[in-house]
């Protein structure tokens, strides 16, 4: 028990996102953002930085940032939906690149396909301009710690 | 057996540390933030490493390395590598990418990377690469990859 419990339920209710993106160093790092859309699932946003890109001649995000961000969506999807008592630990990630990420604003979105006893399968999109044009799908494993 | 045909390589361009290491991968801002050094670069293959920083942290309490951190030091591995496996300057585009995480990577330490351009075709390099703190015999993260060759005309031409 990590008190990881308490901190998300208090998220939460305060809707105060970025303190869960701070909890994170990484994806502070990053400069990842997120909310709650109308319908209640989470939308997450990923606010152009120079220090993301990954091709200076395209120009282009770098595919490191564009997964690493998509993995620590899944990962606040996961805290956010099963109130876990620490945060899950990433198995495997698995990510194809469809479209060249350009130097602007980026979008995720999570569907958690299976929430298990001890596993839990997460798919992620990333998009830009169109939520229909996906520059990025992943697929990702999580072990999940239960009390 | 003998090779069917001699392959030239980029990396045996007495250029390529200026034009590969100092032009391009030292000029790529995201892996300048997470401090990439490279190790080594031999024909199909190299290896890179990230000093250990606290922003590389992905779970605070239990002190633990981000997973993104090592997809992102596996993309610029595997990048490298294929490079090390191209007859001439082009550019690359990951396709898709497979990251197990065999252990925690754990704060405090770098994580080094290996990666080995096992084949490549005439659009695309077939990668694998492991992460690791201090024993390669004993990786944090295994990785298998594909890259596009030629992905885009802005880079030919350079070597």
């Amino acid at each position: 028990m990590d008190g990881v419990k308490d901190f998300f339920a208090d998220v939460r209710a305060s809707k105060d996102y970025d303190k869960a993106i701070a909890m994170i160093p990484y994806a502070h790092f990053l400069g990842a953002h997120f909310s709650e859309t109308e319908q209640g699932s989470l939308l997450f946003r990923l606010p152009f930085n120079e220090k993301n890109i990954g091709n200076t001649m395209l120009p282009a995000l770098h595919g490191g940032v564009i997964a690493g961000f998509m993995e620590n969506a899944a990962v606040i999807s996961l805290m956010w939906t099963m109130e876990s008592s620490s945060m899950p630990k990433i198995i495997d990630f698995n990510i194809d690149y469809i479209l060249s990420g350009r130097a602007q604003e980026t979008y995720a979105r999570c569907d958690i396909v299976k929430l298990g006893k001890r596993i839990a399968n997460v798919q992620i999109t990333a998009w830009q301009d169109d939520p229909a044009k996906a520059i990025a799908v992943a697929r990702s494993h999580f072990k999940l710690i239960r009390e | 057996m003998s090779e069917k045909k001699e392959r030239t390589y980029l990396i045996d361009n007495p250029n390529f540390s200026n034009l590969l290491i100092d032009g391009f991968f030292g000029n790529i801002p995201h892996s300048q933030q997470l401090g990439v050094e490279l190790v080594s670069a031999a024909r199909n293959k190299a290896v890179l490493r990230i000093p250990y920083k606290e922003m590389l942290i992905g779970n605070t309490a239990a002190g633990i390395i981000h997973g993104g951190v090592i997809l992102s030091l596996m993309d610029s591995v595997g990048g490298m590598a294929t490079f090390c496996a191209l007859p001439r300057m082009e550019a690359i585009a990951t396709l898709d990418l497979r990251v197990d995480y065999l252990k925690p990577a754990v704060a405090g330490l770098g994580i080094e990377a290996a990666a080995e351009c096992y084949k490549l075709t005439n659009t695309i390099a077939f990668i694998r690469a492991i992460a690791y703190q201090e024993d390669s015999n004993d990786p944090v993260a295994s990785c298998v990859a594909t890259f596009m060759r030629a992905s885009s005309n802005k880079m030919q031409g350079v070597a």
